[in-house]
């Protein structure tokens, strides 16, 4: 009953030829292959072909029930030595077998059953391949074997009738008992069932808990008291509520002699201290308590904004990581409140640099490797472009950032801002709470076998080869439907009192959470749609499927909503009651398979005690020679605009579309030469001229010397970016991402903490709440080398700040090219001789000690000058000093507006220590601006600018070159545009060009 | 009549509804946003407007070819409605994924009421996703009532799929009958000549935009309702700036908007 549709495309085919140049092939074609299991008479077949492909330019094999080719099928498909053969594996997401299960339908009327479906593939003809060499080559680096199956064959196979046909059905052998687990054991057995998880009735792992010993002995303790045994939904339920991925428990820890830890003792005392003395101008709505943070729009609309982390399912598929980490945080956004409308998508991307060759496995047999750095890289570029760009999202923000630490663990950040309105029905929007009685309905995608364990996973669970995957890959065009169906109309109704995300922990977390509200839940797993039969209870309660949100609907509602969502094709399944019981009960079948506390559940969790131990960093200053000749600095600017933390990412800007809803304002590309800019700025209503700006820091450069210092600066400089652009320094929020590694060094506990400090501190002295973040502390990698050597290899501490804030009128907003000849040009801020940490001292392989330092009162100061320069359109563009300094911002400049700057570097406003030429070039002082005033407005803006450090340092010219003279008359360093431009333009090795 | 009524397509994954109807609603008519499976569940309602607008988006993740799958559902349920409405002069605009959906269809280039596919929406040449602003000049021959009065346009593309592909006698006969409705340029403004990134997508002879046989069905890859107000163009700082010290009016609208005051034109 199963056949075969084969689509091969007939003419120019750009997909093939993209991959045929980078293989260096002599000729390759490209087939789409789908895989229909059902029955369906052979002109229905016809039908169906002709409906999955364009005649114009493609032409269609079906191929019957024996799979058998058509006589001289290998023929008709011209020339070609080798074929590769690419599918899904089993339980894998395959949207466009899903697409074509639809558009079948659609066509013929009949649905298909649960075990029916269609499965895409792909097949890769390639020419002038005798040995078969490029057809492995292609299976390697096109697939990866968690997620695909691949099959290499040569012509003479095919044509001699020798096929693979899989057709990835999912078969599980799933037992629905549940299992006692038998915690009457010492100690040692105790922490291994923490550690590696349950042993199921097969007995086999089924994968870690996460669980510490601590842990584990307070629900010994927990259940002797009760007088039993807990039973495995239950174990599973509390590893995925008491993890470090939802509890936090490193932040909430007691750190020395910080009780309250670093969460309640730095970063939400800061929030605390900032809006106490904003007092009436408190831009807080919502902060720290729901799914996103919320700070005020206007008199009607709220903005959320929450960033991410998806870390480890981007080193194990990189594309699918990225993409469910996109899609998962618009899901936080539509899980704020009563649900948010997702308005501008943000990415960062840390990596190893491109060309970095080196192969890591996670096994000593080296059977399993990680992603080459290209693949992670190119996966997760392409996860975020596939879920932003599906979900109409404008994506203009990000950055990508390398260090070869972070070859084995990539960090991928993924951030949504959404619109909410301040009152829905006569009540404050952002405001939410399941009312004891209110039905538990679950919306969206089904819940297979996808991201069991997806907080906790690790390489055992993933040997074991379990037929459904622990890969996710997302689904943007369920969540689209479904995030359409809830915002655009059953929100405005009132049909639900909650609302929130299926993320980590899957139903436990969501249905768990929003227990909380109204103090108390009964689900019935055995109601819960699933995408194949055979899950275990415990996988149905802790999956973590995508595409789902979980609702509590008032019973005199569901009806009218499930009717509504049904008509937009989304799923919704009652699956339970909220209660006030104080109990959490699951049943299976009719039976209670969990019956726990909800106080244990969510307050069992004793606080972790911690100790820190100074670590103080060892690098010192370098001596770098003087240059001998302009030409050496002329050299080095030209290197650092090429430096892969500098140069342009316009193919990734390009990639990801960011004027979708048609509200981009301020580009990730700016002038007519196209540089990225560090602040983006879209006008998210139509209706009002009010802006949303956002903007990133990130340098763990210094974070190698001084995470303090990182933190400083990160915060300055996300704050600094949305200043240039023109936004308003009481108006600005921000979001912390801590990633850090191996968090049972109490070294690296100290530079945590020193970190989490430094928020603290420059949150309050730059008056800028902090309304969410989000931690991911054990980016640590213990595996192999190419030789079989066991290594570990740790991301270094990362701190990403990201900022978000309202720009009263988006008509002032600030670009960053200069604009007119004859405009005078001003350095802000002070210079220092402050390179530790630099891309000046990269170049020559130097770390250095004097990491830039920030004074945030000052730096206050000179902000709101500014903000009042731009509300008065005195400023032409402007633009922030980061990595590489003021020689690199110059040089941006220029490559940007196509005109020239002519600067004196004897007017750089310095501190005293600063001596050499290439200081004041490349040094990376914080809280400093680039910016050009048209002449007409040179007094108003020196005026304002009165009490901050400021100088006039050159002017705009005509002439398409960059003029730098040194402090020494004699000396001027010289650079046409087109050198800058080609240098900061350089491709990264392997991918797209930067135009 | 003076509103022409607008109906805006919605659901399985098209998301350029919102600013593809405030487009219109800037230039004067009124309209609806509507579910294809309301449509669907109640087909004699497209009759009741002047204007249908299939907007961009990915409908069913462009899977199966961009546009193929909606276009199935489309014409399986609403086949007969579509030709009548094209039938009874009204308008249709389909916009990139609306674009890819009309071709799939057969509306466009439509030689005939068979709903017969004459053209393909191809990978782009790079086979990248490309969101950039081009510059167009609109074929002064062709007569198609969206492009009135217009010469140039500089309004972007996003798209993974815009590289129009016919056969040949029907490229022959597009040519002919001068169905192009708008191709690539560059800066200076000359033919891109297939030359990235002027034509972003490789698209045979430049077209950006076509037409079926009457001009009144588009489809347009780039995206007019993203350039609506001024601000919206990539080099407004600059131009407000020069403008500015000209001591000239700053202009509120962008390029886009034309096509949509030409639809609203069209019926008064």
């Amino acid at each position: 009953m199963t056949f075969r549709i084969k689509v091969l495309t007939k003419v120019k085919d750009a997909r093939a030829d993209v991959l045929k140049s980078r293989f260096g092939l002599s000729g390759l074609k490209i087939m789409d292959v789908y895989t229909v299991d059902k029955p369906f008479a052979p002109d229905v077949r016809k039908r169906i072909a002709h409906a999955l492909h364009n005649p114009v330019a493609q032409e269609v094999f079906v191929l019957g029930d024996d799979m058998a080719e058509p006589a001289g099928y290998t023929q008709m498909l011209g020339p070609f030595d080798s074929a590769v053969e690419t599918g899904y594996l089993p339980g894998v997401t395959d949207n466009v077998g899903k697409t074509a299960r639809q558009l079948i339908e659609d066509l013929t009327g009949e649905a298909f059953a649960i075990e029916e479906g269609v499965y895409s593939g792909r097949i890769y003809l390639i020419q002038g391949d005798q040995k078969l060499n490029k057809a492995k080559q292609l299976a390697h680096d096109l697939t990866n074997p968690l997620v695909h199956s691949a099959h290499v064959m040569s012509k003479a196979d095919m044509a001699a009738g020798k096929r693979v046909v899989s057709v990835p059905r999912v078969r599980l052998a799933g037992s629905d008992t549940v299992l006692s687990v038998d915690l009457n054991v010492d100690d040692t057995a105790l922490g291994t069932i923490g550690k590696q998880g349950i042993t199921g009735a097969d007995g086999k792992l089924r994968g870690p808990l996460g669980l510490d010993l601590p842990a584990m002995k307070v629900i010994q303790a927990h259940y002797a008291k009760l007088g039993r045994n807990p039973t495995d939904v239950e174990l599973e339920t509390l590893a995925q509520t008491w993890s470090e991925h939802c509890k936090h428990t490193i932040f909430a820890a007691k750190m020395d002699n910080l009780s309250e830890g670093l969460y309640k003792g730095y970063i939400k005392k800061a929030t605390e201290e900032v809006r106490r003395r904003k007092g009436k101008d408190d831009i807080c709505v919502s902060v720290f308590s729901d799914n996103a943070g919320g700070i005020v729009f206007d008199d009607d609309w709220v903005i959320c904004d929450k960033v991410e982390t998806h870390n480890t399912p981007s080193a194990l598929d990189p594309f699918g990581g990225a993409m469910t980490g996109i899609v998962g945080v618009n899901r936080d956004c539509i899980g704020f409140g009563l649900g948010a409308k997702p308005i501008l998508n943000r990415y960062g991307f840390c990596l190893a640099y491109p060309e970095n060759r080196h192969e890591l496995f996670r096994d000593a047999k080296r059977k399993q490797p990680l992603p080459s750095a290209h693949a992670i890289m190119d996966g997760v570029i392409k996860g975020v472009e596939a879920g932003g760009n599906c979900s109409g999202i404008p994506t203009p923000q990000g950055f990508l950032y390398f260090d070869d630490r972070y070859r084995a663990k990539p960090l991928v950040f993924c951030g949504t801002i959404g619109l909410l309105p301040r009152t829905l029905n006569g009540k404050p929007a952002h405001e939410k709470k399941a009312n004891p009685g209110d039905v538990i309905i679950m919306a969206g995608g089904r819940v297979g076998a996808d991201g069991i364990h997806g907080a906790t996973f690790s390489s055992e669970a993933l040997d074991e080869g379990s037929p459904a995957t622990a890969v996710q890959i997302g689904d943007p065009i369920t969540q689209k439907k479904l995030s359409d169906a809830l915002l655009r109309e059953v929100r405005g109704q009132g049909l639900y009192t909650s609302i929130t995300d299926n993320g980590a922990g899957g139903l436990s977390s969501s249905v768990g959470e929003m227990g909380r509200e109204s103090g108390g839940f009964e689900v019935d797993l055995d109601k819960v749609p699933l995408k194949y039969a055979g899950l275990e209870p415990w996988q149905i309660w802790v999956s973590e499927s995508q595409e789902r949100m979980t609702l509590a609907v008032p019973p005199a509602h569901v009806d009218t909503l499930i009717a509504l969502l049904k008509s937009r094709d989304v799923e919704a399944t009652p699956i339970g009651t909220f209660t006030d019981s104080g109990k959490a009960v699951v049943r299976y079948k009719g039976k209670v398979v969990m019956e726990m506390a909800m106080a244990f559940l969510h307050d069992g969790l004793p606080q972790k005690e911690l100790k820190t131990r100074i670590a103080p960093p060892l690098s010192v200053e370098p001596e770098i020679d003087l240059p001998e000749d302009p030409a050496d600095v002329e050299e080095a600017l030209l290197d650092m605009l090429a430096h892969p933390n500098i140069r342009s990412h316009a193919f990734v800007s390009t990639l990801f579309d960011h004027e979708v809803q048609g509200t981009s304002v301020l580009k990730p590309l700016q002038g007519a030469g196209q540089v990225n800019g560090d602040a983006t700025i879209i006008r998210p209503l139509p209706t009002s001229w009010k802006g949303v700006a956002v903007s990133q820091g990130i340098f763990p450069r210094y974070g190698d010397i001084d995470t303090a210092a990182m933190t400083a600066v990160g915060i300055d400089f996300a704050i600094r970016a949305i200043i240039a652009a023109g936004g308003d320094m009481d108006n600005i929020a921000l979001l912390d991402n801590f990633c850090w590694c191996s968090p049972d060094d109490p070294k690296r506990l100290w530079q945590l903490t020193r970190s989490a400090k430094a928020c603290y501190e420059y949150a309050v002295q730059f008056e800028v709440p902090f309304i969410s973040g989000k931690d991911s502390m054990y980016n640590d990698f213990k595996g192999y080398d190419h030789t079989g050597e066991a290594i570990k290899l740790s991301a270094p501490p990362t701190v990403l700040i990201s900022a978000v804030g309202v720009v009263p009128d988006v008509r002032k907003v600030v670009s960053l090219e200069p604009k007119m000849r004859g405009d005078h040009v001003y350095v802000l801020g002070l210079t220092g001789d402050e390179l530790g940490g630099s891309i000046f001292y990269d170049l020559f392989d130097e770390l250095g000690r004097k990491t830039p330092q920030v004074f945030g009162r000052e730096a206050r100061n000179l902000y709101q000058a500014i903000s009042k320069a731009t509300a008065k359109e005195l400023v032409a563009s402007a633009l922030p000093l980061g990595r590489g300094g003021l020689a690199v911002a110059a040089g941006k400049a220029v490559v940007a507006g196509g005109l020239g700057l002519k600067l004196n570097l004897a007017d750089v406003p310095t501190t005293e220590d600063v001596v050499r030429d290439d200081t004041i070039l490349f040094s990376e002082s914080a809280s400093r601006l680039l910016v050009t005033v048209a002449p007409e407005h040179k007094n108003a803006f020196e005026k304002l600018m009165h009490g901050v450090d400021w100088a006039r340092i050159g002017v705009v010219i005509d002439e398409p070159e960059l003029i730098i003279h040194g402090t020494d008359a004699e000396v001027t360093f010289m650079w046409e545009r087109a050198e800058l431009e080609e240098a900061y333009k350089t491709p990264y090795e392997g991918f797209a060009s930067n135009v | 009549m003076s509103e022409p009524r607008v109906l805006v397509l919605s659901g399985y994954g098209l998301n350029c509804e919102d600013e593809t109807l405030h487009a219109f609603k800037q230039a004067g008519a009124v309209g609806d946003i509507v579910h294809v499976n309301d449509l669907i569940d109640d087909p004699d309602r497209l009759a009741e407007y002047q204007i249908l607008a299939i907007p961009g988006g990915f409908s069913f993740g462009d899977d199966t070819g961009s546009g193929s799958a909606l276009a199935v559902r489309l014409r399986e349920h609403l086949g007969q409605q579509l030709l009548d409405f094209v039938a009874s002069k009204k308008l249709v605009i389909g916009i990139c994924n609306g674009a890819q959906v009309l071709v799939n269809l057969g509306l466009v280039p439509g030689f005939d009421e068979s709903l017969h596919r004459d053209a393909a929406l191809l990978a782009n040449a790079t086979n990248r996703y490309q969101c950039r602003w081009v510059h167009l000049k609109v074929n002064a021959s062709n007569r198609s009532p969206w492009l009135v009065g217009i010469d140039e346009l500089f309004i972007p593309v996003a798209h993974g799929e815009g590289n129009f592909m016919l056969a040949p006698e029907a490229l022959d006969l597009v040519r002919e009958r001068d169905m192009v409705a708008a191709r690539y340029i560059d800066v200076q403004g000359h033919r891109a000549g297939g030359k990235f990134p002027a034509n972003p997508n490789g698209s045979t002879d430049d077209m950006a935009m076509l037409t079926d046989t009457t001009g009144r069905v588009l489809a347009t890859m780039p995206h007019p309702e993203r350039a609506i107000a001024f601000t919206q163009r990539p080099d407004w700082p600059l131009k407000k700036e020069q403008l500015r010290r000209a001591g000239d009016k700053i202009p509120a609208a962008a390029d886009g908007l034309k096509i949509f005051k030409n639809a609203v034109a069209y019926f008064q």
